[in-house]
């Protein structure tokens, strides 16, 4: 048995077995080193993954050897291996970048609880991504959620409890929701394994049930993905976790979520249901807009820097949903390449936010004016991110946003109205990132003190590597778009 | 013969009002720990539910006995998720509490509006 066979599997349980591992390293600069060489070694096995897929293979795996109806199964190909990829790399990077940022909030008797946890919400994610059943995908959602509760509510800002409380309510309600949908499923067709529930599923003859479990698992899973109405519990949650857990779960925690939707969404309701012609991606299609529309509204009058972000996401969140509601080839491959793009233009924005918050106790927009001349790295990594988050040729976000505006083109006689979508929210985002210029670049320095300098090496090291990595994938976005392409195949044929 | 239909779904309609209750709690009470015995409140119809569709009627437990045939077996699998999920419902209450106990630690109070209040 060669080595590449067993990585699906280690792919969680590495990170899963190391966290009870790095509670005991208590001296805190082993504790991080131990979490960080985790993360790295999960990142290297999902980039051996992602070019084993890439050679055209689906990965497989029988958990104890047992085969695939009856046994639990994971299963790996392109649509996972993005999601992989995402998560692993914001992870690795997070954890190496962070340091010197959770050494200033975090006391040091915790740490090794904190990176325990951070660990156990990795596994979780990579678990969700590489499942292949549907019980599975639950019971790592609950393990990636539980430890996000505790890493948002790890930080010394008060307010990030009454946020996690909210979270954990709407989280749970969310999963129980997926629970619910999973067991009618489960009772019209008598399995759980995804493969084996999309070629049953065309058998039911009683499709209402399946229909409910379609409502359950939809709004379930919008609302651990923070699809537009169902959004609320992100702008304070991620204002107020610690930094460097919201460089974490902005960049990957949410999109999981929406990953599990859209797979479901296409492998198991879209087209399979006799009799029914409804299809659940024109029910997130109007949802998608809006959050679009709105969110970007709100972006542009928030007056806190993470908190402007934030909302942000919840219109990026859009862009992916409108994308994947289009059932097109074209519309998947730019909610793939939206998924790794905008991963990397939001996961930037908030490191070079930690960079700032290391100098800067209050994040609101008026505070951090003159913040340019102090901290000139951090904040042209900021600008370059932001491009990047606009959509500006030459970055990354530009692949993704062009793919996404032909896909809309070719999706029928109302594609220019959502063209027209996309162009306004861009502009949008112009204004809001146009926001955090002025506020670094123009505004007057509200302090007279002035010893302000640059964030510790660390954190700026990679804040630039994210920059430069953003640009790099807007000039060579061969691979992401690439694997973007690969899934949007397998899932458009998987409605056949 | 209609109301003997809907009475067969008995189990199904308690699930759906605990359900109910369960949410209607969550969503209306102030107080953190009534939230979260809505929240478990829900949770539990959850399991009511997967363990009513495991039944067979006449069926027992899943143990091949030599000598016995053409037994009647209730389905085992739903028992074994909804262990799982118990287990998964127990430690989300239990963090929620963990939660709560810091709320009041830092606030002074467990009600969701004077919470908002105080920030």
């Amino acid at each position: 048995m060669d080595l590449l066979a067993h990585l699906p599997a280690l792919q969680v349980i590495i990170p899963m077995l190391s966290a009870p591992l790095v509670v005991l390293l208590q001296p805190r600069g082993l504790a991080w080193a131990g979490a960080t060489a985790a993360a790295l070694v999960t990142f290297a096995i999902a980039c051996a993954l992602t070019i084993a897929v890439l050679d055209g293979q689906t990965l497989g795996y029988e958990m104890g050897g047992w085969p695939a109806p009856y046994g639990i199964v994971l299963t790996l190909d392109a649509f996972s291996c993005i999601m992989l990829l995402i998560v692993s790399g914001a992870s690795s990077v997070a954890l190496l970048a962070a340091k010197p940022s959770v050494d200033q909030q975090i006391e040091n008797d915790r740490q090794p609880l904190f990176y325990a946890a951070w660990l156990l919400a990795l596994s979780g994610l990579a678990g969700i991504v590489v499942a292949g059943d549907a019980f599975n995908i639950f019971v790592f959602m609950e393990i990636s959620s539980l430890a996000s509760y505790i890493l948002i509510a790890g930080g010394p800002d008060r307010r990030a409890l009454p946020a996690v409380f909210k979270y954990l309510i709407m989280g749970t309600i969310g999963a129980t929701f997926y629970l619910i949908g999973v067991g009618l499923i489960y009772m019209m067709t008598g399995t759980l394994n995804l493969a084996d529930m999309q070629a049953r599923i065309g058998d039911v003859t009683d499709i209402n049930p399946i229909l409910v479990a379609a409502g359950f698992i939809t709004i379930g899973l919008a609302l651990k993905a923070a699809v537009f109405p169902l959004h609320v519990w992100v702008p304070n949650a991620y204002t107020h976790a610690p930094h460097m857990v919201t460089v974490f779960l902005a960049a990957c925690a949410t999109k999981v979520s929406l990953y599990v939707l859209i797979r479901f969404d296409y492998m198991i309701f879209q087209t399979k249901l006799v009799g029914h012609d409804m299809q659940f991606a024109l029910f997130l299609m109007p949802m998608a807009i809006l959050g679009i529309l709105i969110a970007s509204a709100v972006a542009i009058f928030e007056g806190h820097l993470k908190r402007l972000l934030a909302s942000s996401s919840i219109a990026q969140i859009g862009y992916i949903l409108m994308g994947a509601s289009f059932l097109s080839v074209a519309g998947l491959s730019a909610s793939g390449a939206h998924l790794f793009n905008h991963a990397l233009a939001k996961g930037g924005l908030f490191l070079a936010v930690a960079c700032l918050a290391y100098q800067y106790r209050d994040l609101r927009l008026s505070q951090l004016g003159g913040a340019s001349a102090r901290m000139p790295w951090t904040c042209g990594a900021m600008v370059v991110c932001g491009l990047s988050l606009v959509g500006v040729p030459g970055t990354a976000g530009f692949i993704s946003k062009w793919l996404l505006i032909s896909a809309a083109l070719q999706s029928g006689p109302w594609g220019w109205a959502l063209v027209a979508v996309i162009l306004v929210s861009s502009l949008m985002a112009v204004v809001y990132v146009w926001r955090i210029v002025e506020a670094l670049y123009f505004r007057a320095p509200v302090a007279t003190d002035t010893s302000y300098s640059e964030a510790p090496w660390q954190l700026l090291l990679f804040t630039g590597l994210i920059a430069l990595l953003n640009i790099y994938f807007g000039i060579f976005p061969q691979v992401p778009v690439e694997l973007a392409n690969k899934a949007a195949v397998l899932l458009v044929e998987s409605t056949k | 013969m209609k109301l003997l239909e809907l009475l067969g779904y008995f189990n199904y309609w308690v699930f759906a009002i605990v359900l109910t209750v369960g949410l209607y709690a969550v969503i209306s009470k102030a107080n953190l720990i009534k939230k979260l015995i809505g929240l478990s409140i829900f949770q539990s119809a959850v399991f009511l539910m997967y363990i009513t569709m495991d039944k067979v009627e006449g069926g027992t437990a899943p143990i091949i006995q030599a000598g016995v045939e053409d037994q009647v077996f209730s389905n085992p699998l739903p028992q074994v998720l909804i262990l799982t999920a118990i287990v998964v419902g127990v430690s989300t209450l239990a963090l929620g509490l963990a939660m709560v106990v810091r709320i009041k630690e830092s606030y002074g109070t467990i009600e969701e509006n004077e919470i908002l209040d105080a920030d």
